[in-house]
């Protein structure tokens, strides 16, 4: 399923989607960006409530397919904008990191 | 690719929110050489963690990257305080990084870890008081 498809039908914010052909193979929660480098896989949907800039670098270095922002968390203008032009997907989920997941396994 | 291609990267480090820059170009870089996608993620996950690194402890460094037929070659040098005890250091969850860069969610104590685990070779080689050297590679198969 596309990182667009995933978003309309999980009922999630779109913040960012310059890429939302991008096909989703699983996901990962985690906060720790070291241990999200490490243990994320390329394609997967990553679940966390971080917001600061070094996300978007950790997105594109790992190539995860989205960013979705658990527990409603909002991001700054300049993340959004940066992840608009690095290329970075991120949906918004209102719903913690439990449920969020929990609603995207039924399509993923 | 007969003859080897470097790509040189001053790592600034004043500049937190900057950190990454250097990886992300060399993710392109490769990319437009056309090297293969999980190379590509071993390669520029890896030099993230040292770049990281060199923000957190060192104020900066100097970063190469030296691509040949054979294999992707990361050298990242700095002049920091250095590592005193370099076995601790490469334990995961070890970390000496302070709370204020922890609560951006580095200082896991898995920087060190991760670049070894993303590489084929790794030496450290770091002098207390006068600066840290990693020599990491990626072999092209």
């Amino acid at each position: 399923m596309t990182v667009k498809e995933l978003c309309e039908k999980c009922g999630f914010t779109a913040v960012t989607l310059p890429e939302s052909d991008r096909e989703v193979r699983g996901c990962y929660i985690g906060d720790l960006l070291s241990w999200v480098m490490g243990r994320a896989e390329a394609d997967e949907a990553w679940i966390t409530i971080m917001s600061n800039i070094n996300i978007v670098a950790v997105a594109s270095l790992t190539d995860v397919a989205c960013i979705i922002l658990a527990e409603g968390v909002t991001l700054e203008d300049d993340v959004k904008n940066t992840a608009e032009t690095k290329g970075i997907n991120i949906l918004m989920s209102g719903k913690a990191a439990y449920e969020t997941a929990l609603t995207i396994s039924e399509f993923v | 690719m007969s003859e080897s291609l470097t790509f040189h990267y001053n790592v600034d480090g004043e500049d937190f929110t900057s950190a990454g820059q250097a990886s992300v170009q060399v993710k392109k870089n490769l990319r437009r050489l056309g090297i293969p996608p999980e190379i590509i993620r071993q390669v520029s996950i890896a030099m993230y963690e040292g770049e990281i690194n060199m923000v957190i402890h060192a104020g900066g460094g100097d970063a190469d990257v030296i691509v040949s037929e054979d294999k992707i070659e990361i050298i990242l040098a700095d002049h920091g305080p250095g590592i005193a005890d370099i076995d601790l250091a490469m334990q995961e969850g070890y970390s000496t990084a302070p709370d204020s860069v922890r609560s951006l969610g580095f200082g896991a104590g898995m920087g060190l870890p991760n670049m070894k685990r993303y590489t084929d070779e790794m030496t450290i080689d770091s002098t207390v008081g006068v600066g840290t050297t990693i020599r990491m590679v990626v072999k092209l198969q």
